[in-house]
């Protein structure tokens, strides 16, 4: 599990680390049934509290992300939470609105732009499709 | 877990002249992580020497489990593991002796786990303290003050002139005390990145006197730097309440204060100031903010 902490930008280190369990979740580097590292573990590695950690598994599961069995671990939910639904959503809608920002500097009217994305995936399936 | 490990009352000492101490309160709870921050002859080390019994409290009072240190420093110093800032060892042994002369003091010597110390330390057993590098002696120090699994864990200056590599091996030491329950580490630092990474509380000490002493997260809540614009340039800093240093000048000031951050807005809005940006200053900033010359106006 890759997480990188920053005591710059003002984000609690806690939530920092819930977000990106979170992500690594929804975009499925992380699938349900997956075992996270222990408290102490991650603590070690990031070099942190381990109150921290705790509170950022707390977090998560408090939210449907991490189940904690009993003496076994803490993991990934099953069944797909409706957060992590949600946080894909909103991971998505960053990129769109990078991209709509985008078109508009560059005068590409959203019709324009649609087009274009039903183009590309055209495009991309038939590759995919080749190989 | 009310239970106070430390207790230091209105502590204060004098060398000749010097106030080294200036009524000093604080209390440290168990199971929790305190970071001590201040510069260089703070009264860090000063502090720490009273809680070792070391120093005899002259003014106030202090408590360790509940002990005089000085009354009682077999049922205090058998159960914590100190960490010296200038590693005081006996030069003249060798590792294996350290370890040896040091067990006799302590009847919870782990064996087993100072061996597992010394082989993750790299430490020869037939290696002079005397011939040791500066890191691989505070790593020497670290094991004899870990490996009778302290009640609590007093480092001074753990990190200072050391590699990464060794002050990984340090915050590592500190993270696996703590993680185990009930454990209770004390540490000073003038590095407050490690701090923050790694302290539930902070106490900070400016030439003897306690400036500030909260849980880290409430800390970092009270604090905010905030970016103020002005349609008219300014001669001066403008002057909130809770400002702690301003910087900046003629139309845009940046401040870091203290306080409440609605009351904050409200009272910039007050005097025409627009906030054009709003976060949270580093641990390292709120302390130069309050140790510095309190406002360059």
């Amino acid at each position: 599990m890759r997480i990188r902490i920053s005591l710059q930008g003002g984000v609690p280190v806690y939530l920092q680390i819930a977000n990106q369990i979170k992500y690594l979740a929804a975009s499925r580097r992380f699938l349900p049934g997956d075992q996270l590292p222990s408290v102490r573990k991650l603590a070690e590695e990031l070099v942190i509290n381990p109150n921290t950690v705790a509170r950022a598994y707390r977090e998560l599961e408090n939210e449907g992300v991490l189940v904690t069995r009993r003496g076994a671990g803490v993991y990934v939910s099953e069944g797909g939470s409706p957060l992590a639904k949600k946080e894909r959503r909103r991971i998505l809608s960053e990129r769109i609105d990078m991209l709509l920002t985008e078109a508009g500097h560059l005068n590409v009217n959203l019709e324009d732009l649609m087009d274009l994305i039903g183009e590309r995936n055209k495009i991309l399936k038939e590759k995919e499709k080749k190989s | 877990m009310s239970e106070n490990v430390i207790e230091v009352r209105n502590l204060s000492r004098n060398f000749g002249d010097t106030r080294a101490l200036d009524d000093v309160t604080l209390d440290v709870s168990r199971g929790i992580v305190f970071g001590l921050v201040g510069e260089n002859g703070a009264g860090k080390t000063t502090l720490i020497k009273h809680l070792l019994g070391l120093f005899r409290a002259k003014s106030g009072s202090v408590r360790v489990f509940g002990l005089d240190p000085v009354k009682d420093p077999v049922g205090v110093l058998g159960r914590i593991g100190y960490l010296s800032e200038e590693r005081d060892l006996p030069d003249w042994m060798r590792v294996q002796e350290l370890m040896n002369y040091t067990e006799a003091f302590y009847p919870k010597w782990d064996e087993g786990f100072a061996e597992e110390l010394r082989k993750m330390f790299e430490l020869a057993p037939k290696e002079k303290i005397k011939n040791l590098s500066r890191g691989k002696r505070a790593q020497a120090g670290l094991m004899i003050a870990l490996a009778h699994r302290p009640d609590l864990l007093l480092l001074d200056e753990p990190s200072s002139g050391l590699d990464p590599v060794v002050r990984q091996d340090i915050l590592g030491a500190i993270i696996r005390t703590v993680a185990d329950e009930g454990r209770t580490v004390f540490f000073s630092s003038h590095l407050l990145d490690e701090v923050e990474r790694v302290a539930d509380h902070v106490a900070m000490i400016h030439e003897g006197r306690m400036v500030l002493c909260a849980a880290l997260e409430k800390i970092k809540e009270n604090h905010r730097t905030i970016v103020l614009q002005f349609d008219e340039p300014r001669p001066a800093a403008p002057d909130l309440p809770g400002v702690l240093r301003a910087t900046g000048e003629g139309r845009e000031w940046t401040l870091l204060c203290e306080g409440n951050a609605g009351d904050i807005k409200k009272a910039a809005e007050g005097i025409g100031g627009r906030i054009i940006e709003d976060s949270i200053p580093s641990l390292e900033e709120i302390f130069v903010s309050r140790v510095k010359s309190r406002k360059h106006i």
